[in-house]
């Protein structure tokens, strides 16, 4: 860790979050919240088929109904080539965007959009979605992965041309990644223990409480207004621009207070509907998701089916690891394959690794990120496999892990060697702490895992400017979804020298600050903060300028301490210092307002790692699974709000354990998604959970002013072996396939008992 | 979405008057939590929806002379769960209403609506039926009185003729040596329907032994059942092992249940043996007490 430590003032505190009375007391606009004078309303028609040609659609009676203001099809959208384009992380292809917000040839989905309608009232709307005639040629459809990399799948795209996968036919198959490092074969040759599982995980939706929603409103120069909730005000100008051929300076978005994202709203789904909508009758559209909409036909995160072999020394070095990680991607191609392979056993020194993964279409919405994309899934694979390995080996599950742990120097199987990280430390401290040393009952277990996460900078501006009463506002351009506005805030008092309730946080709309890559990959407290950071020195050599020259002196003569300009030395001259105060006070005077500014690519994030320990409890008669007990290790690098900290730590451990034991997507025989609200898919309620114990270890990241690393993703890749370890450590019964809901555990546990019995 | 009557009769009276002149589909209104779901999901298109809160007999829970109890059938869960009598007297029957959603929706679900949403997982319902509720029904040609049991006919359909509607419900006093509970399993702690419900009321004599016992399940067929053979399995024992097993048997026996998403049939019948046996030990623990 990092000797230096300087005496923060704001830094580490745990102030009022900005946001937080407009929050508590409702007045907060989210996305639905927002209205105009003269709005109308749209609503979409989706598809009853999971997978089916479009025949014709016939508009004209849904256009004739009274109130209809406007209908469009995919043909009121221009075609985009395929090609991948950078967006950001990673790449889009335009040609699938357009087809995912509007289905073109076919239906790939069961709720794929099809038509939209705007009306004066959503009641007319919807009279109007029924009135549109759109005939189908029903197709064979899939919806498993490992069914639909079969020879004979129902095929979902057959111009599509695998990327880094050589084959003739048409396939589902759209991408295939690969990842290596050593030798494995000589790497199973050295083990004394070799051991081969496959597992499997489900499909699971982020779970965001709001539902999507959009206001876009279309002058008759062409000009467009969008207020919407969304990860990011400057993707969503992007790809409606894209969509609808439209110059970027011709659209400014404005996005709402957020009630969750998680990754699901790094897309667009209504936005370039409600656009179109508006620019064809000239009023405001308003667009609202219902929750069924939702979880029809907003991205999931990928399921996936995976084999891991493992290799070990008696003594517990791991010598070499294989993986391969097929992972549904939805209606078109994207799933994290990449981020899944690179980071199932990226908190491990081995030597000899190899995992390959896959990206396989099916008849499911489009995949969307979902905290740590990709990750998790491996993760269940490989953290699951460390834990069997731990019990072949009979030895102490953190034990094993602390034995290969990464640490400062490791080349990690995908590339990079690692800097200052604090993964060792997870796991002391998870070790040392009294949870791990707690008795257990009878039907009680405790499983560990440890999970790894990338984190990212990216393209962030900032700008600060200071007020002439001596407070200041700090213009970002990032929606806030995690309590990133009290920490930007808290940096920029801290540069500043003046009071956190002096510094009031902004999130800018697109045409109120340069560009910011979307809220995600955990990079906004990281990223923005730096620019944030900068701007604010930005401000600051401007009012150490001032002072130089209201005394008269070099500017760099002058120093900034403590929320005063000070002469920088007796040689200076003797001055009483100016407060900022008193600088703004006088900037008039001095040369005109004082506006901090900062814009850059930022690079250095700081990686992630994480050490959690589950306890739970099982029925042995009704397979149902409590968590009694949890506790999450995670190395934050410095938790600049640690409320913040321990929030993200908890709602991604939350998040896990609802992915382990009863979130899922059941799908009827036709492949339309029968539980599509939150009663049925299920979700942890308050009273499931146990406080979850936040323990945060600060081992800064050297790229950062404040030794910020991102929080937001890992806390969610160890819980779901950290979950069946626990399963595995109460009954003996190891599930490999996640939900480990009631009746699959209880399943799995009679027919344990027949083998048991027979033995 | 077609226009909706809204009406808000204050007796009996008007509202059958106004459920036998409704031209379409006309829906009683009292908590409303099935009702407005419902209407949201696009579920159903009612041409009139007849709030039945104003008829003052349907918001009263009355304590009668000889120990019975009359329960409007527009009461809410919370408010039976604050009266220390009928807790007391039949824990079961209020652990079942008091299940049902969140504590805001518990201030407003009804025994009414609950039975009349003719769900047959409703969580109201098996202990109503175990501990021998009726419901005293209102129409056209004046009133009825039936078994719960007997008024779900299908899911989603009951035996209310048109202009029928539920006024109340009649609870018997507790007996001597009497005992009931009511369990449900589901995946979640809360906010989640039975994937399968148990209600049981015992009585049991001065040496333990149960005289007398009634076992509905819920969720695992078409209607709440009442297991007549899971009761021969108890009675005359003091619910001994093979007693237990026996009973656990008898309930797996009784069940039809369908496999859907909340639900497996081989999962659903074995749960219905499991909380059987569970209900009965807690019945009987409360039997013992009193």
């Amino acid at each position: 860790m990092s000797s230096e430590r300087r005496e923060y003032k704001w830094v580490g505190t745990r102030q009022i979050r900005p946001d937080g009375h407009d929050k508590v007391t409702g007045r907060a606009k989210f996305g639905s919240d927002f209205s105009l004078s003269g709005m109308i309303h749209g609503r979409v028609l989706r598809s009853p088929h999971a997978h089916a040609l479009i025949k014709s659609i016939d508009t004209s009676k849904a256009e004739a109904l009274p109130g209809v203001k406007a209908v469009i099809t995919s043909k009121d959208f221009k075609d985009q080539p395929s090609e991948l384009k950078p967006a950001g992380e990673g790449m889009v292809n335009y040609r699938d965007m357009t087809r995912n917000v509007m289905a073109r040839e076919k239906v790939l989905y069961d709720g794929h959009a099809v038509a939209a309608v705007a009306a004066t009232t959503v009641e007319i709307a919807e009279s109007a979605l029924k009135l549109i005639d759109v005939k189908y040629e029903v197709l064979p459809h899939v919806i498993d992965v490992d069914e639909a990399m079969k020879d004979g799948s129902p095929i979902l795209d057959d111009k599509m041309i695998p990327i880094g996968y050589d084959t003739k036919n048409p396939t589902n198959i759209a991408k295939h990644v690969e990842f290596s490092l050593g030798d494995t074969d000589e790497g199973f040759a050295a083990a004394d223990v070799v051991i081969e599982r496959t597992y499997k995980t489900e499909s699971v939706h982020q779970g965001y409480i709001e539902p999507h929603a959009v206001v876009a409103s279309v002058s008759e120069d062409g000009q467009a207004q969008i207020w919407c909730c969304t990860q990011g005000q400057f993707m969503v100008r992007t790809f409606v621009g894209q969509l609808l051929g439209m110059p970027t300076s011709s659209i400014r978005v404005t996005p709402s207070e957020i009630g969750g994202g998680f990754g699901g709203k790094t897309v667009v789904y209504l936005e370039p509907l409600a656009t179109l909508l508006s620019s064809k009758v000239g009023k405001p559209v308003k667009m609202i998701m219902t929750r069924e909409e939702v979880f029809r036909a907003s991205g999931p995160t990928s399921g996936g089916s995976m084999d891991f072999k493992i290799g070990a020394t008696n003594e517990g070095k791991i010598t070499a690891v294989t993986g391969t990680v097929r992972l549904l991607a939805g209606a078109f191609p994207g799933a994290p394959v990449a981020p899944a392979c690179m980071c199932a056993v990226a908190p491990y020194d081995i030597p000899n690794v190899h995992i390959q993964g896959y990206d396989v279409l099916v008849n499911r919405p489009k995949v969307a990120a979902y905290r740590a994309p990709g990750a998790p899934i491996s993760a269940f694979g490989a953290e699951s496999i460390v834990d069997e390995l731990a019990k072949e080996l009979g030895m102490d599950p953190l034990k094993l892990r602390k034995l290969n742990a990464a640490k400062k120097g490791t080349k990690a199987a995908y590339g990079p060697t690692f800097r200052d990280i604090g993964y060792e430390e997870t796991i002391d401290l998870a070790m040392d702490h009294d949870h791990y040393k707690a008795p257990l009952g009878p039907n009680q277990g405790r499983g560990v895992a440890s999970g790894f996460w990338f984190n990212i900078g990216g393209e962030s501006s900032a700008t600060v400017n200071i007020n002439e009463d001596g407070t200041a506002v700090v213009i970002s351009g990032n929606p806030d979804i995690g309590g990133s506005r009290a920490s930007l805030a808290m940096m920029a008092a801290e540069e500043l020298g003046i009071e956190y309730s002096d510094v009031r946080p902004i999130i800018g709309d697109t045409a109120a600050i340069g560009y910011n890559f979307l809220t995600g990959g955990s990079r906004v407290t990281f990223a923005t903060g730096l620019a944030v950071v900068e701007a604010a020195k930005d401000a600051v050599r401007q009012l150490c300028e001032r002072a130089a020259k209201i005394w008269e002196v070099d500017a760099d003569g002058v120093v900034w301490d403590d929320g005063h300009a000070k002469p920088a030395s007796s040689n200076v001259g003797e001055f009483e210092p100016l407060s900022l105060a008193a600088l703004a006070a006088q900037a008039a005077k001095t040369g005109g307002p004082i506006c901090g500014h900062n814009a850059q690519n930022v690079q250095g994030a700081g990686p992630g790692f994480a050490t959690h320990i589950c306890d739970v409890e099982v029925d042995p008669e009704t397979g149902n699974v409590s968590v009694l007990r949890y506790t999450a290790v995670q190395d934050v690098g410095r938790a600049i709000h640690p409320s913040y900290v321990e929030g993200q730590i908890q709602g991604g451990a939350v998040q896990g354990i609802g992915w382990a034991l009863n979130e899922e997507y059941i799908y009827s025989s036709n492949g339309t998604l029968e539980n599509t609200g939150f009663l049925d898919y299920r979700i942890p309620v308050a009273s499931d959970m146990p406080m979850i114990e936040a323990v945060m270890v600060e081992c800064p990241n050297d790229r950062h002013p404040y030794g910020v690393r991102g929080v937001g993703e890992v806390p969610l890749v160890p819980p779901l072996a950290a979950v069946a370890n626990a399963v595995e450590n109460a009954t003996g019964v190891r599930m490999e396939a996640l939900p480990i809901s009631p009746p699959r555990l209880l399943a799995a546990l009679d027919s344990s008992n027949i083998k048991q019995a027979a033995e | 979405m077609e226009s909706i009557e809204f009406e808000k009769p204050e007796t009996v009276d008007q509202a059958v008057a106004l459920l036998q002149g409704a031209s379409g589909n006309a829906k009683i209104l009292a908590g409303g939590t099935d009702l407005l779901v419902q209407l949201r999901a696009q579920m159903l298109e009612p041409s009139v929806i007849i709030d039945i809160k104003h008829i003052e007999e349907t918001r009263k829970l009355t304590k009668n002379s000889d120990g019975s109890y009359t329960i409007g059938a527009a009461v809410a869960g919370a408010e039976a769960g604050d009266r220390d009598d009928i807790t007391k007297d039949w824990p079961g029957v209020i652990e079942g209403w008091e299940l049902i959603g969140s504590t805001q929706v518990q201030g407003r679900a009804s025994l009414g609506g609950n039975l009349c949403n003719a769900s047959p997982a409703g969580d109201s319902v098996p202990a109503m039926v175990a501990a021998g509720m009726t419901v005293n029904i209102a129409g056209p040609n004046g009133r009825r009185t039936i078994p719960v049991e007997d008024v779900t006919v299908a899911p989603g359909r009951t035996c209310l003729e048109k202009g029928e509607f539920v006024v109340s419900f009649n609870l018997p006093a507790r007996p001597a040596g009497g005992g009931d509970a009511y369990l449900r399993l589901i995946p979640r702690t809360e906010m989640d329907i039975a994937v399968v419900g148990c209600g049981v009321a015992i009585t049991l004599d001065d040496a333990g032994v149960v005289k007398t016992a009634k076992i509905s399940l819920g969720a695992v067929a078409a209607t709440v059942l009442v297991v007549e053979d899971a009761a021969k399995a108890i009675i005359g024992t003091k619910l001994d092992a093979d007693a237990m097993s026996a009973l656990d048997a008898a309930c797996q026996a009784a069940c039809k249940p369908i496999d859907d998403k909340r639900g497996t049939i081989e999962y659903r019948t074995k749960i219905a043996g499991v909380l059987a046996r569970r209900a009965v030990t807690i019945a009987a623990e409360r039997a013992g007490e009193k």
